[in-house]
């Protein structure tokens, strides 16, 4: 898996809650293969009008965003459906941290396994940096795992909490079925016992 | 004497092989349900030469991607979805896994299957890369759905890398009114702490209503606790789960039979124990439900009007609102009983058992589907639909002009082909009215089967308590 370290990246301003995964990446695209990537279907209906032009009001197509790396979402962003695609379609498009106050429970498990970074923190410092993202157009963010800070338009660094075991795997791109296939006596020492 | 336990944190214990120095603990699976969405995580254990360590406790059933309008294979929409099927056989074979298939009676939508199988049984882990698979934990399960790249581990390794959530108890007191079903309940409590009301917990419905209400209603309940963000739903064993789980084909028999149900007796919550958040219901103000915004917090009466969005103080949540009032074509004011319908889809994971059809068959008797209406009713397995025509239900649905169809997840989330046009308006017992689920631009209110069948009838969303049933 692919590690995270640090990010110098724009910021794209995603301001609406409960954003869930069927938005992310709507349901007619979940039979293409892995191999065959899925950046083109990230935000598909918001991307792009039924008629497959731009919709020129969509963030990530506007001028100033379209390179960002990084989003600041708002609340329950991943909701919904378990689909790891909606993750694959935000790596594959070339997002690698979202940031928000709250994240659906399944998509952010789903984050840490393909190398993306989903960081919490309170509603009003993501308002903050949303609203730094919007007025400052392509000011990049800077992203530290190590340190567990993200630094805004304004220099401020922010300090984010992670799970200590998720932060170990993203930092090192530790795969988790290599990191477990190391537990495998365990495993059979607890069905052993069953 | 020993802290007292909630259920949830006795089975969590029971299943923790080993925790991590970082606080995560690694779970046994006891049993993982796969489907037709299951071709990458085969992929990545071929990528690595892994073979699927337990096949033994493994059960798949392709439901995605398969029409409901035949059994045969060659009808499977496109080649793309027959690769999805096809890959299915041709992995679980490959790898020594059970597959209930499209020819065999066995086969349905998979949170239909595993508590019809006995698969699901009190006090297991049960995993499924399929955000409802809470549904299982109303037989006293800890189940919650999980991502294709955790299908993977699960299929490698039996175990599964989790934080333990935080717990939450939703008591839920007094009678149900007549014809209010767990569907209501259910909407009604989504409506009260919202789509990220229990992000985070595991949720254990418990209570006097609870406790009365059938199997099959607390499996609805639990089906839709991941559209309140929870982790999981649960609800303890009781004599009505045993009396539903005695004699399923892999329940357990005989003096196993007796040795685990007094296993499971153990299971309940403790007096006393403490749950990180509770939340109250009270079951007897619920009606019938429905939902008219694009989330399923966004739930009314059927007998209420569309909210005045505008007074709406959070910005963040006034601007959701409208637009899911401009999505769906729908005005403030306007009463939820005066808007028409075009589809009405009887089915999916949450309202697809035969209790659900025979609810909706006790309104349909004797009546006919509004002109205009496409009603179709889809059978969660092959058993339910078996089950509802040794009732003569199918014979009823097909009179009054619905369409009655073979198992499978169909309209729920349309994937199979099985689709809601642009513009058209859908009454669905399914669990999403997201933007586009049933189909780019359609517009979706979740209901009850009973309102189901009473829209069906009215062309437009109806109180079916109105029809004297």
């Amino acid at each position: 898996m692919a590690k995270f370290e640090t990010l110098v990246a724009t910021a794209a301003p995603l301001d609406q809650r409960d954003v869930n995964t069927d938005a992310v990446i709507p349901g007619r695209f979940l039979r293409r293969k892995r191999e065959d990537g899925f950046g083109e279907c990230l935000f598909r209906d918001l991307r792009f009008h039924a008629d497959g032009t731009e919709n020129e009001n969509f963030v990530l197509n506007q001028p100033a965003f379209r390179e960002a790396k990084v989003i600041v979402a708002n609340e329950n962003f991943g909701c919904g459906s378990s689909r790891e695609s909606a993750v694959f379609a935000l790596y594959d498009y070339g997002i690698r941290c979202i940031i928000a106050p709250s994240f659906g429970d399944i998509f952010h498990n789903n984050c840490f396994k393909n190398g993306l970074l989903p960081i919490v923190l309170p509603e009003t410092e993501v308002s903050e940096l949303r609203a730094q993202a919007g007025t400052m157009q392509g000011t990049p963010f800077a992203i530290d795992l190590q340190a567990q800070t993200v630094t805004g338009v304004d220099g401020v660094a922010r300090r984010f909490e992670i799970d200590p075991f998720r932060k170990r795997l993203l930092l090192a791109g530790v795969d988790e079925i290599d990191f477990t296939l190391g537990h495998m006596d365990k495993i059979a020492a607890f069905e052993a016992a069953r | 004497m020993a802290r007292p336990l909630t259920m949830f944190e006795k089975i969590w214990a029971a299943h923790e092989v080993h925790r991590d120095e970082d606080g995560q603990s690694l779970l046994y699976v006891d049993r993982h349900f796969i489907h037709d969405g299951s071709r990458t995580p085969y992929k990545q254990l071929a990528d690595r030469g892994l073979a699927v360590r337990r096949p033994d406790l493994t059960f798949a059933t392709p439901d995605h991607y398969v029409p409901t309008t035949s059994r045969n294979f060659a009808d499977v929409d496109g080649e793309d979805r027959k690769d999805m099927v096809a890959s299915l056989t041709r992995n679980t074979q490959a790898s020594g896994v059970t597959e209930f298939g499209l020819g065999d009676a066995r086969h349905g939508i998979v949170h239909v299957m595993g508590p019809e199988q006995g698969l699901s049984l009190p006090g297991m882990l049960i995993l499924c890369g399929d955000s409802h698979t809470s549904t299982h934990g109303a037989l006293g399960a800890l189940a919650f759905g999980i991502g294709a790249s955790e299908v993977a581990h699960v299929l490698a390794t039996q175990t599964l890398w989790q934080r333990k959530p935080k717990t939450m108890r939703v008591l839920i007191e007094g009678e149900l009114g007549a014809g209010v079903s767990g569907k209501d309940v259910v909407l009604a409590l989504i409506a009260q702490i919202g789509v990220n009301g229990a992000t985070g917990h595991a949720i254990e419905y418990a209570g006097s209503t609870m406790e009365t209400l059938s199997v099959e209603g607390r499996l609805t309940i639990c089906n839709m606790s991941i559209e309140a963000g929870a982790r999981a739903g649960m609800v303890a064993p009781d004599q009505a789960t045993f009396a539903y789980l005695k004699d399923k084909p892999h329940a357990p028999k005989g003096k196993a039979w007796e040795e685990a149900v007094a296993r499971w007796r153990d299971l309940p919550t403790d007096p006393g124990a403490i749950f990180d958040r509770e939340v109250f219901l009270d079951a007897s103000a619920i009606e019938p439900m429905m939902t008219w915004g694009n989330r399923p917090s966004e739930a009314l009466p059927v007998t209420a009007a569309i909210p005045d969005v505008a007074m709406v103080e959070d910005p963040a949540q006034r601007r959701v609102l409208q637009a899911a009032l401009d999505y769906m074509g729908l005005k403030p004011g306007m009463r939820l009983a005066e808007v028409p319908v075009d589809y009405v889809f009887i089915g999916s994971c949450t309202n697809g058992r035969i209790e659900d059809f025979r609810a909706a068959a006790e309104i349909l008797k004797g009546r006919r589907v509004a002109p205009g209406v496409t009603a179709i009713a889809v059978p969660g397995s092959g058993l339910v639909r078996l089950q509802a025509e040794a009732e003569g239900l199918d014979r009823i649905f097909i009179a009054a002009g619905f369409e009655w169809r073979y198992s499978g997840c169909s309209m729920c989330l349309a994937v199979n082909g099985d689709m809601v046009p642009p513009g058209k308006r859908s009454a669905s017992t399914s669990n999403r009215n997201f933007v586009g689920r049933q189909g780019p631009e359609a517009r979706t209110h979740l209901v009850s089967p009973a309102t189901a069948a009473a829209t069906a009838i009215a062309g437009r969303f109806a109180d079916h308590r109105a029809l004297g049933v």
